[in-house]
């Protein structure tokens, strides 16, 4: 899990996980959100992290984490072996996209994903004016060393869910340190969609 | 200060009998042990180390074989657990092996020893356990063979062991692994002070079992870490540095160690095969164990690939497992030279598990609980 706002971002997850369930965490990183899940809401937590350094820290700190590509990790687990499996901040770095999302609304009962809304109006217009790959604050990258390769907006990922026919339980939109409501795929800077399967 | 009174126990005890895999009751059966640290009250904070193929009883303080592991404020911190080690079944440390005396006969057992294998060996750890009292272990963790009988142990006792750390190992050898135990038995059986295992109070098999030693020690190292301590430097005009090496370490072993076991116990590793059992996730499947696994990036001995097959295995029944491949120079003797990662994933692991298991059982006798 990337820090997008620092801690806050352990709130808003918060906000969606009910005490005492059962957490996989992709793109775990050093094992803070599961620390914190733990912690404030006694989740029983599992990640996965690729790079090693990350992994030492997570396990370190007492979480069980395993070293591995989230994209092929998800084929061990069983069915719905988890109350809620999150990917944050990783989504649009995945090869197949909606190959993970599926095998996270497999393995996981509901599936929290955290995503850059690439719809903000800040990449619209740095597009528009430069004529370049858009480069901002939420995609900072150049182009040839970016490790983003998929680019969606909110409009997107709801459209995918229509069609995917899973059920959207929450979203909550964010930019800066506040929540947006109105036109949100304008405005909204990072989107936290909590999605069920069918 | 920290070095004085490390061991806390150095003691030998001795078993009525032990029911072997092959059918065959051995007894009675002597097992060495030390513990280092102190048991608390409740029973709750023993750590079972289980040695690789080489090693024994002494795997704390001066000369230990995991004394970098474990002591006061290390990754097995003595300040905190009450640490066990044991020499394993079959073995020439102080526990019954083929050079210990068969009752029946008032001679050595040498090749008549029975058979003995990884779970054997477990199964006199258990008695051993059993014996000091503790019913649940709050880990049980070793390298190499040591790992394997970690495995085993939460294998064949899921509800003894509340969390399990196998290091560099696997579920079963491969056949690298094998060819490269054959070729140590062989290398001792060619040696014509053999006498098919019959040297004791002899001349014991001293050049094959140190050509064994040097062939074991090829496959621990790396290539980079050999280039690194030895290169092409020679030691004498006609012998290189690395010759030399091997040599004496082969020679040092010779000093400490008995061939026929050295026999019984490759053959124990060789023929240890989790599966057999069933299924790796089946086995598991009782298990409420947690588990850390580590493995080394450049230990092509023990491949990464061969603790991913046990993680697997574990994931699959959404087991409680962490597992890391760590990045290492020194090949399958990592877990033993290059242990500050190690030490990190160790402690942290260990911590939690420790402090989960005392806020799950709230400790006995604390507070009027009757009123």
């Amino acid at each position: 899990m990337r820090e997008v706002y620092g801690r806050r971002d352990f709130a808003i997850i918060g906000e969606l996980v009910e005490p005492k369930s059962t957490v996989l965490d992709l793109g775990c990183g050093d094992g803070e959100l599961l620390s914190w899940l733990k912690e404030h809401k006694e989740a029983e937590g599992r990640g996965v992290e690729l790079t090693a350094a990350r992994v030492q820290k997570a396990i370190a700190r007492g979480a069980s984490v395993y070293q591995g590509d989230l994209e092929t990790a998800l084929d061990d687990y069983p069915d719905q072996a988890f109350d809620y499996v999150i990917l944050s901040q990783t989504l649009q770095e995945t090869r197949y996209p909606l190959h993970v999302l599926k095998g996270m609304l497999r393995v996981g009962r509901r599936a929290i994903v955290a995503f850059p809304n690439f719809g903000h109006y800040t990449v619209r217009w740095s597009m528009l004016r430069s004529g370049s790959a858009p480069k901002t604050a939420l995609f900072p990258y150049d182009w040839w060393d970016s490790p983003n390769i998929h680019f969606f907006t909110v409009l997107d990922f709801e459209e995918l869910v229509r069609r995917e026919n899973w059920k959207l339980e929450r979203r909550i939109f964010l930019a800066g340190h506040r929540q947006v409501r109105l036109l949100a795929n304008l405005t909204a800077e990072i989107a936290v969609f909590l999605v069920s399967g069918c | 200060m920290v070095t004085q009174e490390m061991v806390t126990a150095s003691a030998t005890t001795t078993f009525d009998k032990l029911e072997l895999d092959s059918g065959v009751t051995l007894g009675p059966v002597d097992c060495a042990y030390e513990t280092y640290g102190a048991l608390n009250a409740d029973r709750s904070n023993a750590i079972l180390v289980l040695h690789a193929f080489s090693g024994d009883a002494h795997a704390a303080g001066e000369g230990g074989w995991w004394s970098n592991m474990i002591g006061p404020g290390k990754a097995f911190d003595t300040d905190q657990y009450f640490v066990i080690c044991s020499n394993v079944l079959g073995g020439c440390r102080g526990t019954t092996g083929p050079g210990s005396i068969n009752p029946e006969t008032g001679c050595p057992w040498a090749m008549t020893f029975p058979s003995v294998t990884v779970s054997d060996m477990v199964r006199l750890q258990k008695l051993l356990i059993d014996y000091l009292g503790i019913s649940r272990l709050l880990s049980v963790s070793g390298g190499s063979m040591g790992g394997m009988q970690a495995l085993e142990w939460a294998a064949a006792y899921p509800d003894s062991v509340a969390s399990a750390i196998p290091i560099a190992t696997t579920a079963r050898h491969s056949a690298q692994q094998i060819a490269f135990n054959e070729v140590g038995r062989q290398a001792i059986m060619a040696d014509p002070d053999w006498r098919d295992g019959n040297y004791y109070g002899g001349k014991a098999p001293a050049r094959g079992l140190a050509v064994a030693r040097m062939v074991g020690h090829i496959t621990y190292m790396s290539d980079a870490s050999m280039r690194e301590k030895f290169g092409r430097r020679l030691r004498t005009p006609d012998q290189f540095e690395v010759e030399s090496y091997l040599a004496y370490r082969g020679y040092k072993f010779v000093d400490r160690f008995d061939a026929n076991s050295y026999i019984y116990i490759t053959r124990a590793m060789d023929t240890f095969d989790l599966t057999q059992r069933g299924s790796l996730p089946s086995l598991f499947e009782r298990a409420r164990t947690r588990f850390l696994v580590i493995s080394f990036t450049s230990d092509w001995l023990y491949p990464s690939y061969q603790a991913l097959e046990i993680v697997s295995a574990l994931r699959s029944r959404n087991a409680d497992v962490a597992y890391c491949n760590l990045e290492a120079r020194y090949g399958h003797d990592s877990f033993l030279v290059e242990v500050n990662e190690q030490t990190e994933l160790v402690r942290g692991f260990l911590t939690s598990t420790y402090r989960d298991l005392e806020r799950a059982q709230p400790k006995k006798g604390g507070a009027a609980a009757r009123a």
